[in-house]
């Protein structure tokens, strides 16, 4: 494994799991900002160059505005009094670790059996294209309607209704 | 170790983290943030898998992955969305003082 | 024998780079190539840059019928080196309160995304730093990197005019970003690749002298209106600039930048121009290629920067004739008519492709524009009409 996949995955690691733990709420967004550049070069390196540019451009062009806009909007910015951790902060961490090490017993187990194809598949552009628009189209024109209906919807709920004059 | 086996556990490891944060923080936002990082771990793995099996179909992973970047996108809005919206009821996003449909 | 020399003249800056190489053992070669041309764009967009806040100043000067700066060097050419040696010296003041680290990254953020984006660009024939596949998505996806380094910049100066600024900044840059990536959309679509090499490619035929340029086509005038529109307001440049406008917010999101740290902000602002130029020209003007077959014989990169600086001109021009757009008229603007007038033009391009050849799709595309303008523009954003104004004086 080249140090460079360790750095990104350094990078990336590092950047969620600060993302967790600090309690200023803007400094947890720029952290998750950095664990999903972290993650796009995660897929470069695996020859996906669409799904990381894809990433790039929605999760850091898109998602992490929106969760910073959210916050600015919601007052989070200003440091929280008492725990940002909840109450049952020490349940949600025992879980979450066990379920790590199921999935990492899972994958140190099969490790043997995982394939390991060195070829890199033929993904460029163009055959994207004649997928989405031959095999996938369904799934794209339902993608379609599901962000229209998540777009008005959102406008929707977070719509300042006027007060009625009573 | 593999490539294919790293990069499964640093999606493993990636989901863990954002299980850990979607449970332990009071934050709404958090909690959000959390599950995004949840996906992407998810997403890491189609990924992998998808560069490392041998290809009679060459895309399925690629797409999986797209399309799940695309819905994380509008999941992320409509509960950033909601999470707006109950602020401005409960002027907190305090997760542990949402608890009028308690008892 | 004229040919060869005109074909090397083209390529001069390859064969250079080529040459130089040379010099080294084989395996360092490909290395050293790309070394080499990584510190030619990073030393020679940011001399550009110099040479466009004088141009700019100058320009500025003469539109508003007075002279630019004209006491440094002869005609004030130097001026940049007086302002770069300012900016260098200046006390590096960072707010007690501020977030020192975000506070730090911000200009670096955003100056490394905006170079970024130069790597695709192609400045010549076979003069691409990296010709990718999908060269465009990486551009838009470095543009979009940008916003969260402005708004980094705001929230980490700990000033309500910096976060204000910041957060109209942003809300304008995602905005326009969707109607620059639908109007790039309609290139895509009729040349049928992402790769800017391909687009080029496309537009470098003739018939007769006429170059097949997309702007020359009614979807392309179109789409480049748009373009032009969306990449004034992602780059914040006047009528746009309202984020940054210097009467009316301070200096909004870089109101607590002094020195080096200001220069990079000014600097990332001029060199997402360039690249915001270079692209729309890559796009719609035929990036290198010659604007008449017969001048095929200049080399390309001069075209290319020809038409960059083109560009910039017109940028310069904008800024000193029309006035500031306020905040909820540029996100109208936005969104009732450029998008709606973008998806619509898409629609065109579409039709364009699948009629095949003929005079008839050029009337038939170039009527449905026109009406769609006609409509959109004229008849839905038409405010309400006025009486003039009365005046009343003082006795």
């Amino acid at each position: 494994m080249s140090p460079v996949f360790y750095l990104v995955a350094a990078l990336t690691l590092g950047g969620a799991l600060t993302a967790v733990v600090l309690k200023n709420t803007v400094h947890c967004a720029l952290a998750l900002t950095a664990a999903f550049a972290g993650l796009a070069l995660l897929f470069l390196g695996l020859d996906a160059q669409f799904a990381g540019f894809a990433q790039i451009l929605v999760y850091i062009g898109a998602v992490a505005i929106l969760v910073v806009f959210a916050i600015l909007l919601t007052r989070g910015s200003e440091t929280p009094q008492g725990s940002v951790y909840s109450r049952y902060s020490i349940s949600g961490l025992v879980a979450a670790a066990a379920v790590f090490a199921v999935l990492g017993w899972a994958v140190l187990q099969s490790a043997h059996m995982l394939p390991n194809e060195q070829a890199v598949p033929m993904a460029d552009v163009h055959d994207i294209g004649v997928a989405l628009m031959g095999r996938y189209v369904l799934p794209l024109e339902i993608l379609a309607v599901l962000l229209t209906a998540a777009t008005i919807g959102a406008v929707i709920v977070a719509l300042h209704e006027k007060e009625d004059a009573k | 170790m593999t490539p294919l086996t790293a990069h499964l556990l640093v999606a493993a490891l990636l989901f863990a983290i954002g299980l850990a944060g979607a449970l332990t923080r009071r934050n709404a936002i958090l909690v959000l943030i959390g599950i995004e990082l949840m996906l992407n771990a998810a997403n890491l793995n189609f990924i992998a898998f998808w560069r490392y099996s041998p290809h009679p179909e060459a895309l399925t992973g690629m797409m999986f992955a797209i399309f799940s970047i695309a819905v994380a996108a509008a999941e992320a809005a409509v509960g950033l969305g909601l999470v707006i919206a109950i602020h401005r009821q409960l002027h907190t996003t305090d997760l542990d003082h949402m608890n009028r449909m308690k008892g | 024998m004229f040919d060869t020399l005109a074909r090397n003249f083209d390529q001069i800056f390859i064969l250079l780079r080529d040459w130089l190489v040379s010099f080294l053992p084989a395996g360092m070669r490909p290395v050293a190539g790309i070394v080499l041309s990584v510190a030619t764009i990073v030393a020679l967009f940011p001399g550009l840059f110099a040479l466009t806040t004088i141009f700019e100043r100058k320009g500025l000067g003469r539109i508003q019928n007075r002279i630019g700066p004209n006491r440094v060097g002869p005609f004030g050419l130097l001026q940049p080196v007086a302002d770069g040696i300012k900016s260098l010296t200046k006390e590096d003041i960072v707010p007690v309160s501020a977030n020192a680290a975000i506070h730090f990254l911000a200009p670096l953020v955003l100056v490394v995304a905006v170079f970024m984006g130069f790597a695709v660009l192609p400045m010549g024939r076979n003069m691409v730093l990296v010709d990718m596949d999908c060269a465009l998505l990486f551009y838009f996806a470095m543009g979009a990197s940008t916003e969260l380094a402005v708004f980094m910049a705001g929230w980490s100066s700990r000033n309500k005019y910096s976060l204000l600024g910041a957060m109209r900044a942003v809300a304008q840059m995602i905005s326009y970003e969707v109607v620059l990536l639908l109007s790039s959309v309609a290139v895509v679509m009729i040349t049928g690749s992402l790769s800017l090499t391909k687009i080029v490619a496309a537009q470098d035929q003739y018939t007769g002298i006429f170059p097949h340029w997309y702007i020359f086509t009614p979807w392309g005038l179109a789409g480049f209106v748009m373009y032009a529109i969306a990449a004034t307001a992602e780059t914040n440049r006047s009528p746009f600039d309202l984020p940054e406008g210097e009467s009316e917010l301070v200096a909004g999101y870089h109101t607590e930048y002094s020195g080096f740290k200001f220069a990079l902000f000014f600097l990332g602002e001029y060199l997402a121009m360039f690249s915001i130029s270079g692209l729309g020209s890559t796009l719609f003007l035929g990036g290198w290629s010659a604007p008449f077959s017969f001048l095929q014989w200049v080399p390309s990169w001069i075209w290319f920067f020809s038409k960059l600086m083109l560009s910039i001109f017109v940028f310069i021009w904008m800024r000193g004739t029309l006035p500031r757009l306020r905040q909820d008229q540029l996100m109208n603007f936005a969104w009732k008519f450029v998008l709606p007038f973008t998806i619509f033009n898409l629609m065109v391009t579409a039709l364009w492709r699948f009629m095949g050849e003929g005079w008839l799709r050029w009337v038939v595309c170039s009527a449905l524009l026109a009406a769609a303008y006609g409509i959109m523009a004229r008849v839905s954003m038409r405010r309400e009409h006025f009486e003039p104004r009365s005046y009343r004086y003082a006795e």
